[in-house]
């Protein structure tokens, strides 16, 4: 495109307006901010709440639309849409159980809010882009906001240490990450993922500079989806940031780099899977089993859940490993989905538990939560069950999935590791359980919920979806594999046309 | 456009004697001015050479940006020329030693290659002039440009929510002082008192 008309842009406004939403109501909550007290912050949480609800709205008109927009930038197909949806869904619970944490704990609830959204715009972007350049301008709106939101609890020195060591690794890794775009771009002479696939389907596969390339693209995404042995920062990042913005850490943050990882690697550098499914053969196995057998010794249960995010990273790489299969793109959609409902209400009962200025994230806290609290204890016991793999929760349904695909691709090994250390991650999960149910003492009295009905009703929601995408497949899986389909559905349909 | 002889002659030797200034001068701020000279000075030879949009970038963010951080981080950790005697470590002279020669070799080899280098094609005459940039800019990577913006809007949210000295509510950890009560229709008497107290209340200043 040399000469510049207006044309020549294809101006397809649908798949930015969700975007666009999302910025207009940070920059809402930034202005009504100032006339609100910080410790009676919640109305800001509603206009989040609302925004979340127009973007929500609008994303749902994205699906099966499969064009590109805005000169190849942003794609609107069932993969970004997929991936929009669950993350908007993952923020506006994560927006709910904030309402009174935040209040009560006296955060700038303006700034927190206004974050909370600039975060979730870059998440979204990640899964929209066609484009290196996009994904990184997402993957950096996505943690810039997150450094300061891990950070956010100022006179806390756990807080701080916390966010400083996420910020300094994580800005070392965007370096890697944006060295590695340069590489690929300076091997391939295009930073759009299309042009890049096509190029490499053309060969010229074996390139150093493009598996250099490949190479320190590998580490950038893997420090975001906190793969061994890039995942140094997580546990005191997710034991010192607000209980909320370790739940968003989780959940949103690995969504969203595990939708950038899969388009980069499995549809755009699909063509050389050859060239990195054994890294990440590798690099999955470690992962699982480190995240796993470190998880058994904590103590802390943001820091257990911290390993069990390493852990479920290294599952879902497993399914990046058997890339050429294309059940194994659909059943990692589908584990995130289930992820995502499990540890919300993980960390949502983790707020419970805690109460104004006094932080109980010991594991050993929870210990007689049965007898004052069954229906808490019960919700977190089905949460511990569904990430340990318990029939028919979600976990146990996206586990059969994810491992059933990548033995069809014929990775027996990875399996039977992956397997055994589900096994393995058994042990940590019951413990909870075992200290909310079988330890005599303790004595847990928590301000009721009823008094925090938005805390309430996400525990509620990820209690439903829990339940939901465990016990009914079907209609969840379906829309993963077709999400994913779509994805790789276009490359397909650009090489049939250069064919011709 | 090209330059002639005189000038490029004097505007490489200013920026060779700008940049021995940096690492010759005692005081860092004379050495990050130095610097700053050193870069504007580059910027301008790329003008001179035709590449006007490199060289309104180099000065824009090398002297513009970069320049005025490195300033900031002097002032704020209060450097003393003093503490920067040059002390004797064998290991980092080694160190620079073989950074430097590493540095000539690679300037040998492409200077002695230098006759193949003319084979390499000119680019377009309005190739990197600003009014390309800016087509593409505004065109083919708009997206990126606007979400560029909003990236930075986040980091300075981010970033003040961080450093501010109060949320709003009363901030237990401040130090209290008589004049950092009062309201804000007293803003000399709160100046005097805290810099008197050594509070870090330098915005009253």
């Amino acid at each position: 495109m040399n000469q510049f008309t207006l044309s020549a842009v294809h101006f397809a406004w649908l798949p930015i307006l969700p975007l666009i939403a999302m910025a207009l109501g940070a920059m809402t909550v930034m202005l009504v901010g100032p006339q609100v007290d910080d410790d009676d912050s919640a109305g800001l949480g509603v206009i989040a709440l609302l925004t979340l609800l127009i973007a929500f709205v609008l994303t749902l008109f994205t699906f099966s639309q499969n064009h590109l927009a805005f000169g190849g930038a942003l794609v609107a197909d069932d993969y970004a849409a997929f991936f929009d949806l669950l993350i908007i869904i993952a923020t506006a619970v994560i927006v709910a159980m904030s309402l009174d944490y935040v209040s009560d704990e006296g955060l700038a609830g303006a700034e927190y809010y206004a974050l909370i959204l600039f975060s979730a715009l870059g998440m979204m972007l990640m899964a929209a882009a066609d484009d290196l350049i996009i994904i990184f301008l997402g993957l950096e709106t996505m943690s810039l906001a997150i450094y300061a939101l891990a950070g956010f609890m100022r006179r806390d020195p756990k807080s701080n240490e916390g966010a400083i060591k996420y910020f300094i690794l994580g800005a070392f890794s965007t370096g890697f990450l944006l060295y590695g775009i340069a590489l690929v771009y300076g091997a391939t002479g295009t930073i759009k993922l299309e042009p890049i696939r096509a190029a490499l389907a053309a060969g010229n596969a074996s390139n150093p500079l493009l598996l250099l390339g490949l190479g320190l693209m590998l580490i950038g995404f893997g420090f975001k989806v906190a793969a061994v042995p890039f995942h140094m920062w997580t546990p005191d990042a997710y034991q010192g940031a607000p209980t909320p913005v370790t739940a968003f850490m989780a959940v949103g943050v690995k969504i969203a780099a595990f939708a950038g990882f899969m388009r980069v690697f499995m549809v755009s550098l699909g063509p050389v899977s050859a060239e990195w499914s054994g890294v990440l053969w590798v690099i999955a196995a470690i992962t699982m089993t480190i995240g796993n057998l470190t998880a058994l010794v904590q103590d802390n249960i943001k820091r257990m859940l911290a390993y069990s995010a390493i852990a479920n990273a290294g599952y879902l790489m497993l399914g990046m490993a058997a890339a050429p299969a294309r059940a194994a793109g659909g059943a990692m959609l589908y584990y995130l989905l289930g992820y995502a409902f499990t540890n919300l209400g993980a960390f949502a009962v983790v707020i419970a538990l805690a109460r104004r200025s006094e932080t109980r994230d010991r594991i050993s806290d929870f210990r007689g939560l049965a007898r004052t609290h069954p229906g808490l204890a019960a919700a977190m016991a089905l949460f511990m069950l569904s990430l340990a793999g318990v029939p028919p929760l979600a976990g146990f349904v996206g586990k059969f999935y994810l491992f059933s695909a990548a033995l069809g691709a014929g990775l027996v090994w990875l399996v039977v590791i992956a397997a055994l250390n589900s096994a393995i991650s058994v042990y940590y999960y019951t413990r909870v359980i075992v200290e909310m149910y079988a330890r005599e003492g303790g004595e847990v009295t928590i301000e009721p919920l009823g008094a925090r009905p938005a805390l309430l009703i996400s525990i509620v929601v990820a209690v439903a979806g829990t339940i939901l995408i465990g016990l009914y497949p079907q209609p969840y899986m379906s829309s993963a594999a077709a999400a994913y389909a779509s994805a790789v559905r276009r490359p397909a349909i650009a090489a049939t046309a250069a064919l011709r | 456009m090209t330059m002639p002889p005189l000038v490029f002659a004097f505007l490489a030797a200013l920026a060779i004697i700008a940049s021995l200034g940096v690492i010759l001068q005692r005081n860092p701020v004379h050495c990050v001015l130095s610097f700053a000279l050193a870069l504007t000075d580059i910027g301008v030879l790329f003008m001179g050479l035709g590449a006007v949009t490199v060289g309104f970038l180099q000065i824009v963010v090398y002297v513009g940006a970069i320049m005025i951080l490195f300033l900031f981080v002097i002032w704020l950790l209060n450097i003393q020329a003093d503490a920067l005697k040059p002390r004797g470590n064998l290991g980092i002279k080694f160190a620079g030693a073989i950074g430097a020669a590493a540095l000539a070799a690679e300037l040998f080899v492409t200077f002695s290659s230098y006759p193949r280098m003319r084979e390499i094609r000119t680019m377009p005459p309005d190739f990197g002039s600003i009014a390309s940039v800016a087509r593409m800019l505004f065109s083919d990577y708009l997206v990126a440009f606007e979400v560029t913006s909003l990236l930075l809007l986040a980091a300075i949210v981010g970033a003040i929510a961080l450093a501010r000295t109060t949320t709003g509510a009363a901030s237990p950890a401040l130090p209290v002082t008589v004049g950092g009560d009062a309201p804000a229709g007293a803003p000399v008497d709160a100046a005097s008192s805290s810099i008197a107290s050594g509070s870090p209340a330098r915005e009253h200043a």
